[in-house]
């Protein structure tokens, strides 16, 4: 679904990505480990269509398509979702105005009916009661005044209405209590399918015991240096990552 | 003295308010006189004057009439559906037609005994209205005409020339739910027109009016109105208005208020159409305990000019005033906010809070804002704050990464700017109609619209 090859990114002329590589299928989970600054969130931004990043070299194709090509706009439309992890307020623009222009958008690009105000409705009780969230979320402005879950909430929410094929979520279990990581886990859980992949970007080990991971890869200086299978994440969390960082070197200097 | 050939300097002053109403009357026509003098005295303000610095007026002073309009034109089909509209939702209508009362637009059936809503003109005609339980005579010839309501030279020319206007007084204790809506309908080739509207509302009662101004048609339109509002203590008074000129009107307003002990006056301003506009909006706290709210929304584009000067007086001891004015521009187009707070010697307590918040979604767009506190009393709480900006690319990142395309995602952060302002009033119609016009401006806002 995803394969991204020697991709250097670079902000402000500053190298954040160098050279790194990617595969992703359909049906599979991938988890990004990396401590602050490996370039996680670059990562994630990149594929969303994020612009000010400059594209010094590689490829990342989507579904046999130039992604690092389509306008953010035609990513989203074409399934890829980016859960923030700073989600944007937008004060005057009500959660409900802003998701059903959204998955309007998206529901025409897939050939599907607008839905009606009614139908909207029962879909978005739906999935808010999946999430523990009052209906009353759809008449507030997005994100203005939320707390740290509420907005983390209402990402998730957000994916769950538009069921994207791709998604990336960028440290979504930072500010989450125990109880909010368990309602997110089940949700993201519950999107599984052979159909879509899952790229989980975290730093912390937290949300892999409630999303256990296909794959996971260890992210340092802009290069994916290992990868394994979901033991690696409790091996990170134990030891930290400075043993993956010195393997690396010693690999490289031998 | 200007050596420059002003129509209105040549104009005849002793035939300047005949026939208008009044002119019978010979308090009314010696106080239209007076007035028009002041105004000649003066002349139209220049660039030199700090008050009127971004706002060139020039034009005006070059039409070839300024004289009011006196056979009003049958208005156009859009206006009188516009009007029927507004009388099918249940509210108390009052429709003028180039500044001159048509009542078979209007529809005032319904009101309660204790409200009295009246044309200005019916009751300048005929000396025997004053004496109405409402208005008296004391009313009309010293209150109306006097000189302390000239707050430009513009309300000396609006004293001068005013043809008619809505009249409304509130009994004590009357509460007033359906709005008061009072419809401006420029109409014409270039007319002048000169509405006037008096509001006076009694102890502890409440009310909410609209005076809207629409103009349908491509033409030089000159209209100078004002309304001067009365709140006696303990009474609230939303007030809105709506500007919708033509492309080519040039629209020039005051809105002034006076409070009393424990009044609230709320104040919507509107701009959303006219080839150059300018709203003065002030009011005093004369009395504890009062509080006002003034806000504001321009949105302008091509080559329109907005101006609004607001002035708050706190006269009396802890009153308050919030002010919210947001500005949208779009094109060439130039906008003006000038925001006076006065906090005299005697209003300690006072609470006074200004925000103007500007989007200049042009490199051509301009805007001169400036706030302007003058505090002469201690233990004050004051603050005020400006911003000029463009879209924040972070949300416009963020609509788009989902699936919302660029320009539909600048519409509706737009709009959600706007919001804020428009969110504020309290009359759903309203709310609703204003959100559709400031969506029909935006690009792809149809879609926006349909979503609602």
């Amino acid at each position: 679904m995803l394969t991204i090859n020697n991709l250097h990114v670079a902000i402000d002329g500053k190298e954040i990505l160098r050279g790194l590589n990617l595969n992703v299928n359909a049906g599979e989970v991938h988890a990004i480990m990396g401590p602050n600054g490996s370039g996680k969130s670059t990562l994630a931004q990149v594929l969303a269509g994020r612009e000010g990043y400059q594209i010094t070299a590689g490829s990342a194709y989507y579904m046999e398509q130039d992604l690092l090509a389509m306008t953010t706009e035609q990513r989203a439309r074409d399934g890829v979702f980016l859960a923030f992890q700073y989600p944007v307020e937008i004060p005057g623009v009500s959660i409900a105005l802003f998701l059903k222009t959204a998955l309007n958008t998206i529901r025409k690009q897939r050939g599907l009916p607008e839905l009606d105000a009614i139908d909207f409705l029962n879909l978005m009780r739906n999935k808010m009661q999946q999430l523990d969230m009052d209906e009353s979320f759809l008449s507030r402005a997005v994100n203005d005044g939320f707390s740290g879950g509420e907005k983390k909430r209402n990402e998730i929410l957000q994916m769950t209405v538009l069921e994207p094929k791709l998604l990336i979520l960028d440290e979504t279990d930072s500010g989450l209590d125990i109880d909010a990581l368990k309602l997110v886990a089940d949700s993201v859980n519950s999107m599984r399918n052979p159909n879509r992949a899952i790229i989980l970007v975290t730093h912390y080990q937290r949300l892999l015991d409630y999303i256990v991971p296909d794959l996971v890869h260890v992210l340092l200086q802009g290069r994916i240096i290992k990868s394994g299978g979901a033991a690696l994440a409790r091996e990170l969390e134990k030891h930290g990552y400075g043993w993956v960082e010195a393997e690396s070197t010693s690999r490289q200097v031998a | 003295m200007s050596t420059q050939l002003e129509s209105w300097r040549n104009m005849a002053l002793e035939f300047v308010p005949h026939a208008l109403a009044g002119h019978d009357v010979p308090r009314v026509l010696a106080a239209r006189q007076s007035a028009f003098t002041r105004f000649a005295e003066h002349g139209f303000p220049t660039r030199r004057e700090e008050e009127w610095k971004y706002t060139d007026v020039s034009a005006i002073g070059r039409r070839t009439s300024l004289a009011p309009d006196n056979i009003p034109p049958d208005p156009s089909f859009e206006a009188k559906l516009l009007a029927w509209s507004i009388a099918s939702e249940g509210m108390h209508l009052m429709v003028f037609v180039n500044g001159h009362y048509d009542h078979t637009l209007s529809m005032t059936d319904h009101l309660p005994h204790d409200i009295r809503l009246t044309s200005l003109a019916y009751l300048l005609d005929d000396t025997s209205h004053f004496s109405e339980k409402f208005f008296d005579k004391k009313f009309i010839a010293h209150d109306f005409f006097d000189k302390k309501h000239e707050h430009t030279t513009f309300s000396a020319l609006n004293n001068a020339f005013a043809t008619d206007g809505a009249v409304l007084y509130l009994a004590p204790d009357m509460v007033l739910d359906v709005p008061i809506y009072l419809l401006f309908i420029a109409s014409g080739r270039g007319a002048a027109i000169y509405p006037r509207n008096i509001i006076i509302a009694g102890e502890n009662s409440r009310a909410k009016i609209i005076e809207h101004y629409i103009g349908t048609l491509d033409v030089h339109n000159f209209t100078n109105a004002m309304t001067q509002i009365n709140i006696a203590a303990g009474a609230e008074i939303e007030h809105c208005k709506l500007l919708q000129e033509g492309p080519a009107a040039t629209h020039i307003a005051g809105i002034h208020a006076e409070q009393a002990t424990g009044s609230l006056f709320i104040s919507h301003a509107f701009t959303l159409g006219g080839h150059l506009c300018r709203n003065d909006i002030t009011t005093q706290l004369n009395g504890t305990n009062s509080h006002c709210e003034l806000n504001g929304l321009y949105l302008m584009n091509e080559r329109q000019h907005v101006d609004h000067h607001t002035r708050i007086d706190h006269i009396a001891p802890e009153s308050s005033s919030q002010e919210h004015y947001r500005g949208v521009l779009d094109g060439s187009a130039h906008g003006v906010f000038n925001g006076k707070v006065v906090v005299h010697p005697r209003a300690v307590k006072t609470n006074a809070h200004q925000v103007n918040h500007n989007l200049l979604l042009s490199r051509q767009a301009e805007v001169d804002t400036k706030p302007q506190l003058e505090i002469f009393a201690d233990d004050v709480q004051c603050t005020h704050g400006v911003t000029v900006g463009q879209l924040d690319e972070d949300s416009l990142f963020y609509l788009r990464s989902r699936g919302i395309d660029a320009d539909l995602a600048r519409s509706v952060l737009t709009y959600g700017f706007a919001n804020d302002i428009i969110e504020r009033v309290s009359v759903p119609y309203l709310r609703t109609r204003i959100e559709h016009l400031v969506l029909d401006r935006l690009p792809q806002g149809d879609q926006v619209k349909d979503l609602l």
